[in-house]
């Protein structure tokens, strides 16, 4: 039984991560949950959830993440297409990661400047005598710079489930008299829909927790989930609101996994088949 | 034929374009001699002076890449034996539910992750900075590793290991001769995805950082809080340098990791 310890063995770091970064994190957020500003036991943080302002904050934080994937996923999509009919497509593909690979918090910036007040685009719009609007700090500016940071995430998984896609299926599709509408909504659609729900899954859920670009884009206007997190953990100093608000947030990314998980075994990559 | 062809490549074109646009403007503007983002001056080195003139941000620089580069080491020597123990699991349902431990820290929010690590280092009295930053992010960086190793493993066919040990290897042998080798693609993988998270990483960080400590991500957001400033702009001409650097070497070893999986065997 020499093997059974060496394999115990190799497996004890992990198994500290586990308990002590996965499982002990949840378990105290959790507890947290049921304490107030002074350290005592109380409801009242769920009581408060479901008051009108968070329940407010929870519709207006999954419209604007529903908002986002939307865009992201028309965007994405006859991209992601496209690119499968690209020469060196594995290099196209790259060049479409790279922009994610830079840092995250440069790339907001960025905008800071492209939708100031002097701005290339009110400098553009200017050009038409428009005039200069207030772009920075809206709803639109959000949602833009949201979707512009998401796109290669969600071309990512469209991207693979189109490349495996058998060409000679949509080939028969034609050939036996579908129009591109229907060969695409009866086929293509349908064989590249777990990447799509891929895709949904890995836009969606960061969304409802969005907190830097709301600060630096939105101006404080837009109040997400993960802001009113932030909010109450590093400004008010209520943890126990803000592990409430964390607690759902899990509850919600644990329905939307639910609901975008992948229900057709033979492919998910989670090595489960084999 | 000809237009939908024409179409496509004008939309990928202008996909690619908008995906550019802000990079290229922040590195452009970088080398603006006059203080804003709208109107080019004249050219100037002096933002990229400014950069290295400072030593705080030099330092927070220098502390970036330390704890990129630690917290990426530690991470895939964890990752690589917990996969290794995961693939040689015998209870499927252990190995099931291992698995889906691991992926909680892939799907969760940062925002969670950062709050609850903050709870964490309190409760257990971690003082925040340098630890608690590396900490946090190797704990983020372990499952990733995993993911990008275990595909390996379970290519691999198990008649190797027991060719091995009919060859007389022992325990060590197998791992350091045989397991190893094969895996290494997936091990650097695993690095690079490791350390590239840990460089961009802002939300977990912002939450565990304290006061004296800070990384690029962090203060990056300090100063973009107040407004702008070309020095950012300078910064990150030297982080898309960096970046395409990292792209470009993990490309040059995930294309050698294609071929090579035999001729590791091969030793």
């Amino acid at each position: 039984m020499e093997t059974k310890t060496t394999k115990t063995f190799y497996l004890i770091p992990y198994y500290v991560w586990i308990a002590l970064f996965v499982i002990a994190p949840i378990a105290l957020i959790a507890y947290y949950s049921f304490f107030d500003l002074h350290g005592n036991f109380t409801l009242e943080n769920y009581l408060n959830f479901f008051s009108s302002v968070y329940l407010k904050l929870t519709l207006s934080s999954f419209w604007y993440a529903f908002l986002i994937t939307f865009f992201t996923l028309v965007i994405a999509y006859p991209t992601a297409y496209l690119l499968t009919k690209t020469k060196h497509k594995q290099l196209w593909l790259l060049l479409i990661i790279i922009p994610s690979w830079i840092n995250l918090l440069l790339k907001t910036y960025a905008f800071i400047g492209i939708f100031g007040l002097y701005g290339p685009v009110n400098a553009f719009l200017n050009v038409f005598g428009i005039g200069e609007k207030q772009i920075l700090f809206t709803d639109f500016s959000f949602v833009f710079v949201a979707v512009y940071i998401f796109i290669p995430f969600m071309i990512l998984p469209i991207f693979n489930s189109l490349d495996k896609l058998n060409p000679s299926l949509i080939d028969a599709s034609r050939d036996l008299g579908a129009s591109s509408w229907t060969t695409f909504s009866k086929v293509i659609l349908p064989l590249t829909i777990n990447g799509v729900k891929a895709g949904i899954q890995a836009v969606f859920i960061p969304s409802l927790s969005l907190f830097m670009i709301t600060r630096l884009i939105a101006g404080n206007k837009v109040i997400t989930l993960g802001t009113a997190i932030e909010q109450q953990f590093l400004v008010t100093q209520n943890w126990g609101m803000g592990s409430t608000i964390a607690v759902f947030l899990i509850i919600f990314m644990v329905i939307i996994m639910i609901i975008t998980g992948q229900r057709d075994k033979g492919a998910t990559s989670n090595g489960n088949n084999k | 034929m000809e237009t939908t062809s024409k179409s496509a490549k004008f939309y990928l074109a202008l996909v690619f374009i908008v995906l550019y646009t802000p990079i290229i403007y922040l590195i452009f503007y970088s080398f603006n001699s006059g203080g804003s983002m709208n109107s080019f001056e004249s050219f100037t080195w002096e933002h990229y002076a400014a950069v290295f003139s400072d030593t705080r941000l030099i330092m927070i620089l220098l502390n970036t890449v330390i704890v990129a580069l630690l917290s990426a080491l530690i991470a895939t020597i964890i990752g690589v034996f917990g996969s290794i123990g995961i693939v040689f699991m015998r209870n499927k349902s252990l190995r099931r539910s291992i698995l889906s431990l691991n992926n909680v820290l892939i799907v969760s929010p940062d925002v969670v992750i950062g709050a609850s690590f903050l709870i964490l280092f309190t409760a257990i009295g971690v003082k925040l900075g340098f630890a608690s930053v590396l900490i946090s992010h190797i704990a983020f960086s372990i499952p990733i590793v995993v993911l990008m190793v275990l595909p390996k493993l379970q290519e691999m066919n198990s008649t190797l290991i027991d060719a091995a040990a009919d060859l007389g290897a022992t325990k060590r042998d197998i791992l350091t001769r045989v397991i190893i080798p094969f895996i290494k693609p997936g091990i650097f993988a695993g690095f690079f995805m490791a350390l590239t998270y840990s460089l961009d990483d802002f939300a977990v960080t912002f939450f565990v950082t304290g006061n004296g400590f800070s990384t690029l991500s962090v203060e990056i957001y300090s100063m973009a809080r107040t407004g702008i400033t070309l020095t950012i702009n300078a910064l990150s001409g030297i982080v898309f340098i960096v970046t395409l650097l990292l792209v470009v070497g993990y490309y040059f070893v995930s294309q050698r990791g294609k071929n090579p999986v035999g001729m590791g065997v091969r030793k």
